[in-house]
This record gives structure tokens, sequence and C-alpha cells, in this order.
């Protein structure tokens, strides 16, 4: 036997690898949340959360980008949430397995990988143009639904899926319907799948910018209806450092994106994993 | 001795195979009737015939007669959901919801349109002591069924399938996922719920068929080859093939 490396010696080797490529991931996100922190957080003021811009946003505060941000992600997820469940529950529990599934399966995963300004352009075409809805927080909320609705209607399809098959005969057994079935028993023990995909959607909503240069205007203001232009957040930042307005504002307002989406995601978290605790007794 | 559920001349196929050939047998009201025979041998594809859950399965044919309270069940103007509120189910494996224990109880109830809170709460709490649970469980109704040991949900699918109020309980193979004591319980359980429900249960175990129940059938590749009087079947059995596989030669 010839080995130029020892067994023992090349399991070393390769635990130092993996710890150093563990570290190494989490160093990356440090790095990265760090810096827009550490070039954000000094922006950090009450005007700054709770005031309105001055000028094109040199100086001044952000809530109305902060308003429209929330104001487009929640016609995004109204609007996508909704079908994406839908869709799966038909994909997971009605369609079986045929050429239309493994079609409406295909476009689903197609729709995925557009790139967001493709869905940018239709928006523009579609909701703006053809269905006149102009430059609104309705056009924009819608684009970003579309594109949330693919990452929801997998992440539901899959959660739906491995639901045990013992849960369904137990209560088919008790002589309730398929529906009853699927509502009383199936969903609820999807719940937490779902929600992560709904989270995942929504923060593919929520930090989107091309997919809204097109369809939801630039506007300063706060939008008081959804017909109204808008400015989310990644739209205002987008703008800030191109146009060379502010690079300060640029990284405040970075800041309280990427602060924004962590305190979403920590908390749906919290409440997903106290559900799974009482569902599942511990 | 009245009978609730017969069977004549039942064939039933998944797409080409012939799973039961020419299966005749009458199920006596109020009394534990064991179906006993090697694996494959067509016992549970049988219980599942009679609360058509193998209706899920879009390549399964059934030919013949099966009669519950001398009404056909394949009949195309019998509605399933009736039916199994008729037969109720329990499980190989314990397979109680991921919701509260009461929940697991009153969701029968629930799908079947009982709204009212005292009923249900009645209801629950009876097949609760019914199944010998409730005093394990009655301080902690609200929390998970999934929490519970496995005997424990064993029992608990029992209180859930019996708080419905089913005239016949299928059990397929309840206690094989089970430890001695558990089983024991069931057992026990058993005996009781006899004098209120038609039970039919899948066993492998030879002493469990003669300590739970009156009558037995002996199934073998998809046939029955011998039925009676459990004690008769044990003690003198009329075939051979039997008598091989009571006494261990096979299966």
């Amino acid at each position: 036997m010839n080995r130029i490396i020892p067994p023992n010696h090349a399991q070393k080797i390769m635990n130092g690898v993996f710890w150093s490529v563990g570290i190494l991931a989490i160093l990356i996100l440090v790095v990265i949340i760090g810096y827009i922190l550490y070039n954000g957080l000094p922006q950090f003021s009450l005007e700054f959360i709770f005031g309105e811009p001055v000028g094109s946003g040199e100086s001044g505060g952000i809530w109305p980008m902060i308003v429209s941000s929330f104001y487009v992600t929640f016609i995004a997820l109204i609007v996508a949430t909704p079908l994406g469940v839908l869709a799966a529950i038909f994909l997971a529990e009605y369609a079986g397995e045929n050429n239309l599934v493994k079609a409406i399966r295909f476009a689903a995963e197609t729709l995925a990988s557009i790139p967001s300004i493709v869905f940018g352009l239709f928006g523009l075409t579609f909701f703006v143009v053809y269905l006149q809805m102009g430059f609104s927080v309705l056009s924009g909320g819608l684009t970003l639904a579309l594109m949330a609705i693919p990452t929801i209607l997998r992440t539901a399809e899959v959660s739906i899926e491995s639901v045990p098959q013992s849960y369904k005969e137990g209560s088919l057994a008790l002589g309730a319907s398929k529906w009853q079935t699927i509502y009383r028993v199936v969903l609820p023990a999807a719940i937490p799948g779902i929600t992560t995909g709904v989270i995942l959607g929504m923060a593919r909503a929520i930090e989107e910018t091309a997919a809204i240069l097109y369809t939801v205007g630039a506007s300063l203001a706060i939008p008081l209806s959804i017909w109204d232009p808008a400015r989310p957040l990644p739209l205002h930042l987008y703008i800030l450092a191109t146009e060379g307005i502010s690079l300060p504002n640029a990284y405040g307002t970075a800041a309280v994106l990427v602060i924004l989406i962590l305190i979403i995601t920590v908390f749906t978290n919290y409440l997903v994993e106290r559900y799974t605790k009482k569902m599942m007794g511990r | 001795m009245e009978n609730i559920i017969e069977v004549k001349d039942l064939n039933t196929y998944f797409e080409e195979s012939h799973i039961l050939k020419d299966i005749n047998i009458e199920i006596p009201k109020n009394a534990v009737t064991s179906l006993i025979g090697p694996s494959g041998c067509g016992k549970s594809t049988f219980l599942r015939t009679i609360n058509r859950m193998n209706d899920v399965i879009s390549t399964f044919k059934e030919e013949g007669t099966i009669l519950l309270d001398g009404q056909e069940i394949y009949d195309p103007e019998v509605d399933v959901v009736d039916l199994r509120k008729k037969v109720g189910m329990v499980f190989q494996k314990p397979n109680p919801f991921p919701k509260s224990i009461f929940e697991n109880v009153a969701y029968g109830l629930r799908v079947h349109g009982e709204s009212d809170k005292r009923v249900i709460k009645k209801r629950v709490e009876a097949s609760l002591k019914e199944s010998a649970l409730w005093n394990e469980v009655k301080d902690k109704l609200d929390s998970s069924a999934m929490g519970l040991s496995g005997g424990q949900q064993q029992r608990l699918c029992i209180a859930r399938t019996i708080a419905v109020e089913p005239e016949v309980i299928l059990m397929d193979e309840p206690c094989s996922a089970l430890d001695p004591i558990s089983t024991t319980k069931i057992e026990d359980l058993i005996h009781k719920l006899k004098n209120d429900f038609t039970i039919i249960i899948v066993t492998h175990n030879m002493q469990q068929a003669t300590r739970v129940s009156k009558y037995t059938a002996f199934f073998l590749h998809g046939e029955i080859i011998e039925k009676g009087l459990t004690d008769k079947i044990f003690i003198e059995p009329e075939d051979k093939r039997t008598e091989d596989y009571i006494t261990g030669r096979f299966g």
C-alpha cells in the first residue's frame, strides 16, 4: 500500500478545510453587513428614519421610502401568497403526475430564474401601459408578486408533499373529505414550510430594484393610495448612489433595508419555531 | 348471532394482480374477529376494502358483494364519508395528528359538522375515558399529541375513532409498533370495546389472536383457507395449511 497521505492525516486536513470554508462563509456575511452598518449607522437619527427627504434625498429622511417598501411588498404578498399556495396545493394533492403538471413545474422553475429586469420590462408594458395602471404602487406590487409566486409555489409544494401520508389516511379514515383533510390536517402541518416560502418570496420582493425601476415611478412623497407612484428603499438607494446625490445617505438607506430584513426574518423564525414546538409537543 | 358484515365472492385487483380471491365471510356483531396469515396474504387489503380506503389507489378494482347492515358498500349511492363514519380504522403505526390531544379526539366530530362546544367536550371526555387514556391526559388536553408515548398515541387513535361512534372498528396490527406493556393495555381495551363495537383485527401475533378474538379467519395467498371460532381453529384446525401456520412452520 502506497498512500501519499495517511488516512488519519487526510482526516485532519479535511476537517481543517471544512472548518475554514464554514468560517469563511460566515465571515463574508459579517463583513458585508458590518461594512454597511459601519457606514450606514452614523446617518441614523429620528429625523433620518421618520423625516421627509430634502431636495432629492441629499439630506432629510427616508420615511416615504420605508412606507413605499412596505406598501409594494404587502401588495406583492397578498397577491402572490394565495396564488402560490393554491397552485402548490393543486400540484401536490390534485394534479397527479402528467404532462400538464410537468409543464407547470417547468414554467415555475423558469420563471424563478428570469432576470428581474425582464420582469420590470414586462411590468412596464403590461401593468403600466397596457392596463393603464401608470407608475404606481399597484404596478410595482403586481410586478413583484409575479416574481414572488414561483418562490412561494415551490417551497409550499415541497412542504405540502412532505406531510406524512399517515396523517392523511388517519383523517380520511375518520370520514373527512379530501378538502377537509387538506384544510384541517395537511395545511396546518405544512404551515412552517409555507411560511418559509412566503418569507423567501417577501425577501425577494422587498430587496428588488430592477423589477420596480420601470413600474413604480420615483416619487419622493408618501404614497397615499395604490394608484400613487412611490420610491421603495432599494430604488432610493440606487438613485442616491448612481446619481451621486449622497453616498452617506445611500449607506444609511442600505442599513435600514438590511435591518428591516433581519428583523422580519428573525421574527418569523421565532414564530415558526414556537408554532412547531406547540404542534409537535417540544 | 347477528352478522353485521357479509362478504360474498369478493375479488380485488391492483392493476393486473389478483389480490383477494373469492372471499366469503360473515363478521358477527359485537365480537372480535381476527385475521391472521403470513405477510402479503391480503389481510390488510381486505381490511382496507371494508372502509374503502383502497379507493385512493386508482388501479384498485373490486368485484363481489360487501354488505354492511345489509347495504352494499360499493354501491354508487353510498357516500364514502358516511361509510367511514360507520367503519373506523386504527392503523399499524400510531398516527395522531400534530394537534393537541383534545383536537385529535374532536377532529372526527368537527369534520362531521358538530359545532356545539359542550357536546364536543363531553364526547371527547367520554371517548378518552372509554379508551382508558383519560387519567393520563386529563391535565394536558391542550398539549400536542405528538408528545405522548407510542402506546398512549395508539390509545388516542382509538379514542379518536370511537368518538364518531362507528359500528365497526378495523385494526391493522395495532400493537406491532408497541412494547409488551402497551400491547396489554390495548388488548384489555379491545376486550372492553367489543361490548359496543364490532372489531376486526389483523395480527401477526398468534397469542394475540387467541387472547382477544372470538372468531378467526386464516388468509393465505389471497384466499380464506379456514374461518370460524378462534378456539376451534387454534385447537383443531381442519386444514393442514392452517395447522402449519399456527404452529409456526411457515409465515
